[in-house]
């Protein structure tokens, strides 16, 4: 199984001397690995805020490129050509996003004698444009999808096109990837939604605002082949990855090999992407995505002439090293391997683990600095590719991806097994994180049977993802848990060390009777101790809790009635309340002495706030477009503004019928989240 | 049950006295056996002013004067005295039996709060709103007196409506005992109050004021609410006077319970060591980026200080109060320690009269529990202006470089980042007798920043800007402190916490003694 770190003991051949990643965080830092696994010399380019950047440690050289925009740093042609010069970098490795399929960037590498370590121009140029794209694909006899060959001008002209092809139609970016600058429309209202925000968003995204549209398939799964070619037409298939799990067209959860596919229906979709990429003289690492329906009918969707986000979960099963063999390719070697030589080695799995609240359209953006981080590479047979560390910073001008957690073993099961585990062991403090909805995806009967398309998230969450919901025995596992916590906690609170004036009465004390509150529940419970074990009896049940009962450390080792369960630990106040984490979702309870909940019953309760007159920023970004002044009376469901946050435009709307009161932002400002925007009466 | 029978001598004592100071009720209700009224007495101690205004007291969301006790102290550890004593007062009626309440309006004694003695008096609202009597007064100087003896604290929970008008001068005196041992203005309603030296209440239902709303119509004509004059938020955030707000009686005595572990148990007491489960030598590899690449952009000095902490357990003092300087207590190895802290997030953590005060004040506190201080050290100078050379700044600034100064714990102080001019001195600086003085490698410790340097040194000429860069390249470095001894080192970020807690074991045994004086002379 691949794993970049070992395989020390090869010798590479030569193929460059010093190499420039142009490029950021994890796919930085990962193709930098590579380049120190073959001796050769990395240069990073970074923007001013990434001055402290892992991946400008982990580079021989690093250059500042401008400032933290990304279109004047990561974007800024001009300064990454100096950059070349200034370091004497003999080839360019792109990474995925920014440059990587630029091929005015390819084209000016190639001016000045500097390898793109990518395909060439043309290939990047005709896979690039989705309508030119799908006319070679067509010539090249690859199922592609009905629709329109050609850019749409006009909203109008957008309703025409969908009325011809027949709803739902998808409307995206003709430059576009990744998700960005893509809608759905399933009626003509929607069209010209989806148009306007299309083309604004490719406008920001890629400068580009050309869309296309085509037919929208229902249901689909989105499978995609990886391809490596050299430069002497020698092109391999190297399996298929399933992405299907998405959120707004953005992938979170990859695997490889796909359960869906059987050896024939692999096979043939290998052979179209292979005679795709020969048909535009294909070199480097690549990608064709394809639309699988319930048949096992695909459609051709795109080619992304680039290395993939998911590419780590073909490394796993292939053991190839696709970065290795890109620049292998790129200084013009033969591939070494045919298309026999390449096997499905077990079953890899990878998670998106991003910054961000899952509870907010499965995963709005959030910012913050990581004050506590720990990968689970404590854990066999699992990858973490990451370009933060503990104290870094996540913010509103990149992406805000923590890492790709792989995990892979002989079966499927057994990687799911791994990744259930290596969510549980991760520890992420000071953003808001998506591994609460990660570890139910991995573990839903859905998701673990195979039963999966596009419309995962919205099918399984209708109502949006609320968290793991607790089965009764997981309930008095969890009010078990936190009972132990806290009588830990109080005893330790009586430790204090070399003086003769404390009383060691309570000491001697091995029966507690205790409240704990979770969600509004109140649930009376009995706990005892002996050693390190704990009886607490709960809701007519007897759970038996043992650790080491570490207070300091983040992780929460437990064994459950015999179970080991990895909980964590978030915040625990003298008050009470106490945040774990326990099967990936967080969970505030509150413990209290019986007689200190009877008395906590006097209290007054926190009246809590009003939302539904009230619009505040559900993560931070940039106020793009304000569409209501005081006064104006808005109907249930209208936009009211529009917020772009890390090149996503939100669209916020009012959540009944009422007068607009005052607005507290402009277009053009920054908010963070939980600002107030704007007031309704 | 949470009283005393299993002391039978005190309870003893208290009989005794309660009957010299008696009359001749006692004998009228003596068909029953002295067991039976001593049970009786009991039971109406308990009740305070009865089941109707303890509903009532309820019901305004507050506990009673017991309850409180019961919930601050250790299970069964509270021993109480003068259960028996009751009001001396013969005008307006207060001399019939209805108005005589055993115990008065205050609820007295000791207990332990994990396993450590502490004296307590809670006043008891139910009984005469909690107002103070001769006999009320006379029992909590009873305590505290035997607390000075013991060298144990004593922790007041105050609910009270003020001076019993009915007992007129009597009541008076007892103010004045009160006043004698508690310089803090006599709290109304609903506060909790830890005597001289930390005072915390509950928003919403604590007010504080010499004088009432009504009063200050009528002198000044101001017109102002409670919540305004003298509310949790004025004094916590506006007046300076409280050091911490709590939501509601119990969360205020659940943390109460906790920060008491913090401290010795009287000045004569070593500060007290906890068992450590965090490794002292854990290296906090966030702080290396912790602060920015610019100099001039904010971070938050919290994230230093939960870092290096033990456990990240932080208990602050005054956090909503001249937020620019951070102060409170945490442990390091298990030793309590005393944080001060500028914070670059407010006002880029410039010294001003509030955080003056705060800082001075604290670090008093510390010095006279003997309390290690931790001081962490980003300033870029006192605040100028004219509201601030009025106010007295300099006077005020002085008592920051007086406390600092005069302490003789142990002192550790760590530059991260800009360390100014007069500033730089006063935040326990090696010429103030700073026993281990760290700087990380951003620190910059200079009389003033760059550009206000060259702008007085080539003041008219031209030619700044590179100036100002030679400026930056001599001083905006750890060098020339560190070249002059002025700081000890210069240390990687991630080892703060390692070299904190190795300093401080050191220390321990460090002994300084300032010279004598009847008392010392800070500028108030």
């Amino acid at each position: 199984v691949f794993h970049v770190s070992t395989s020390a003991h090869l010798t590479y051949i030569s193929t460059f001397d010093k190499i420039l990643i142009a490029n950021r965080g994890e796919i930085a830092c990962r193709v930098i690995k590579t380049c120190k696994k073959m001796g050769i010399q990395t240069v990073a380019v970074h923007s001013d805020v990434d001055s402290n950047a892992v991946h400008v440690k982990m580079a021989d050289e690093a250059v500042c490129v401008g400032p933290a925009p990304t279109s004047k740093s990561y974007l800024n042609m001009d300064a990454i050509m100096d950059a070349i010069r200034l370091t004497g970098a003999q080839a360019v490795h792109p990474g995925y996003g920014f440059l990587s399929e630029n091929k005015d960037f390819a084209k000016r590498l190639a001016a000045v004698g500097v390898t793109f370590i990518g395909p060439d121009t043309h290939a990047i140029q005709a896979m690039g444009d989705k309508i030119e794209s799908k006319l070679i694909a067509k010539a090249a006899k690859v199922n592609t999808i009905p629709g329109f060959d050609g850019v749409v001008k006009t909203a109008e002209d957008a309703v025409k096109i969908a009325q011809q092809i027949g709803y739902p139609v998808m409307i995206k970016a003709s430059a576009g990837g990744g998700g960005k600058g893509m809608r759905i429309a399933w009626n003509d209202e929607e069209t010209r939604e989806g148009f306007r925000f299309s083309s604004q968003e490719a406008a920001s995204s890629f400068g580009d605002d050309r869309l296309l549209i085509e037919k929208y398939i229902d249901n689909p799964r989105h499978i995609e082949i990886q391809v490596l070619a050299d430069k002497h037409g020698n092109v391999l298939w190297l399996n298929e990855r399933e992405c299907s799990i998405q959120r707004r067209n953005q992938k979170v959860v990859e695997e490889a090999p796909s359960m869906f596919l059987d050896a024939d229906t692999r096979r043939v979709m290998g052979e179209q992407a292979v005679q795709l990429a020969k048909a535009v003289k294909y070199s480097s690492a690549g990608t064709v995505e394809f639309l699988v329906d319930s048949k096992k009918n695909f459609y051709f969707l795109e080619m992304n002439t680039r290395l993939q986000v998911e590419h780590p979960v073909t490394e796993c099963i292939t053991g190839l090293d696709l970065v290795e063999q890109m620049i292998r390719i790129a200084k013009g070697y033969q591939l070494q391997q045919k298309q026999e030589d390449i096997p499905i080695n077990g079953w890899a799995i990878e998670s998106r683990v991003y910054a961000e609240d899952p509870f907010k359209s499965f995963g709005l953006p959030s910012i913050g600095r990581l004050s506590q981080y720990q990968e689970p590479l404590k854990l066999s047979h699992v990858r973490v590719d990451s370009g933060i560390e503990e104290g870094s910073d996540i913010n509103i001008y990149y992406d805000p991806m923590i890492s790709k957690l792989v995990t892979y073993g002989a079966t499927r099961a057994e990687a799911l097994a791994r990744m259930e585990d290596a969510l549980d062991n991760y520890v992420i403090r000071g953003v808001t994180h998506n591994i609460p909805l990660l570890r139910e995806i991995i573990t839903h009967p859905r998701f673990v049977s195979g039963d999966i398309s596009t419309n995962f998230l919205p099918e399984v969450y209708p109502e949006g993802f609320k968290g793991h919901h607790l089965d009764e025995d997981r309930c008095r596992e969890l009010l078990a848990s936190a009972a132990a916590l806290h009588v830990t906690s109080q005893l330790y609170s009586h430790k204090i060390l070399g003086t003769q004036r404390v009383s060691s009465a309570p000491m001697d004390q091995n029966n507690w009777e205790l409240c704990v509150e979770l969600g509004q529940e109140l649930h009376d419970i009995e706990i005892s101790k002996s050693g390190n074990s704990y009886i607490v009896k709960v809701d007519g049940g007897q759970v038996e809790v043992c650790g080491d009962w570490n207070l300091a450390s983040p992780l929460l080792p437990l064994t459950i009635n015999g179970t080991c369960r990895m909980l964590q630990c978030l915040s625990k106040e003298s008050s009470g309340n106490i945040v774990l984490q326990y099967m990936g979702t967080l969970f505030k309870v509150r413990v209290l002495s019986k007689l200190t909940a009877k008395l906590n019953s006097y209290m007054p309760e926190k009246v809590s706030e009003d939302t539904s007159s009230i619009l505040r920023s559900p993560m931070p970004g940039t106020v793009v477009a304000m569409s209501v002044k005081p006064g104006d009376t808005v109907a249930d469901g209208q936009e009211i503004c529009v917020i772009e946050a890390m090149k996503m435009q939100n669209s916020l709307t009012a959540v009944k019928q009422a007068k607009v009161k005052s607005v507290h932002c402009q277009p053009g400002e920054t908010v963070g989240e939980g600002d107030l925007l704007v007031e309704l009466e | 049950p949470f009283c005393a029978l299993t002391r039978p001598l005190s309870a003893i004592a208290c009989l005794l006295q309660t009957n010299i100071q008696s009359d001749c009720r006692w004998y009228s209700v003596s068909h029953l056996s002295v067991k039976e009224r001593i049970e009786k007495k009991r039971k109406a101690a308990q009740m305070g002013g009865g089941q109707k205004r303890i509903d009532a007291q309820h019901q305004r969301g507050k506990l009673t004067a017991r309850e409180r006790v019961e919930l601050l102290l250790d299970p069964e550890s509270f021993v109480e005295t003068d259960m028996f004593v009751e009001h001396r007062c013969s005008d307006f009626g207060m001399e019939q039996d209805a108005n005589k309440f055993p115990g008065d309006s205050v609820v007295t004694g000791r207990g332990r709060i994990n396993g450590r003695l502490v004296y307590v008096f809670s006043q008891d609202f139910t009984v005469f709103g909690g107002s103070l009597s001769g006999a009320h007064a006379q029992k909590i100087c009873k305590i505290m007196d035997q607390a000075l003896t013991v060298g144990a604290p004593v922790i007041g929970l105050n609910d009270s409506g003020g001076a019993r008008i009915q007992e007129g001068v009597e009541s008076l005196a007892g103010y004045a005992d009160i006043f004698l041992v508690h310089p803090s203005d006599l709290p109304h309603h609903g506060s909790l109050c830890i005597l001289t030296h930390l005072m915390l209440c509950l928003q919403d239902t604590s007010y504080l004021f010499i004088t009432g709303p009504d009063v200050v119509k009528s002198v000044t004509n101001e017109d102002v609410t409670q919540e305004e004059l003298g509310g949790a938020k004025t004094h916590t955030a506006v007046s300076g006077v409280a050091h911490r707000a709590f939501e509601n009686d119990v969360e205020a005595l659940l943390y109460l319970r906790d920060f008491f572990n913090f401290l010795p148990l009287s000045n004569q007491d070593p500060a007290p060591i906890r068992e450590c489960q965090d490794p002292s030598d854990r290296l906090v590899k966030s702080l290396d980026t912790v602060v920015p690449f610019e100099s001039t952009k904010a971070y938050d000095m919290l994230d230093i200080i939960h870092a290096v902490l033990d456990e990240g357990d932080f208990f602050e003092i005054m956090p909503t109060y001249a937020k620019n300087i951070v102060v409170g207590f945490a442990r390091m190895n298990g030793r309590t320690v005393g944080i001060v802290g500028n914070q670059p997030k407010v006002a880029s953590g410039c010294l001003d009269i509030n955080s003056s005060v705060k800082g001075a004040r604290f670090v008093r506190f510390c010095d006279a529990f003997n309390i290690p201080i931790i001081t962490f050290v980003d300033v870029p100078g006192f605040l100028p202006g004219t509201a601030q050379e009025y106010g007295g700044i300099i006077r005020h600034g002085a008592k920051l470089l007086f406390a600092f100064a005069e302490a003789t714990v142990p002192k550790i102080t760590i530059i991260t980042r800009k360390a100014y001019g007069g500033a730089y001195d006063v935040m326990s600086s090696k010429h103030l007798r700073g026993d281990m003085n760290y700087a990380w490698p951003t620190a910059e410790v200079a009389v003033m920043g760059a550009k206000g340097a060259v702008q007085i040194i080539f003041r008219g000429k031209e030619n700044q800007a590179e100036a100002e860069a030679e400026y930056v390249e001599k001083f905006a470095n750890p060098f020339p402190a560190a070249v002059r001894g002025f700081v000890d080192d210069i240390i990687e970020p991630a080892t703060t916490r390692k070299r904190i807690c190795r300093d401080l074991e050191v220390l321990a045994s460090k002994k300084q003694v300032n010279p004598w004086k009847k008392h010392a002379n800070i500028p108030l």
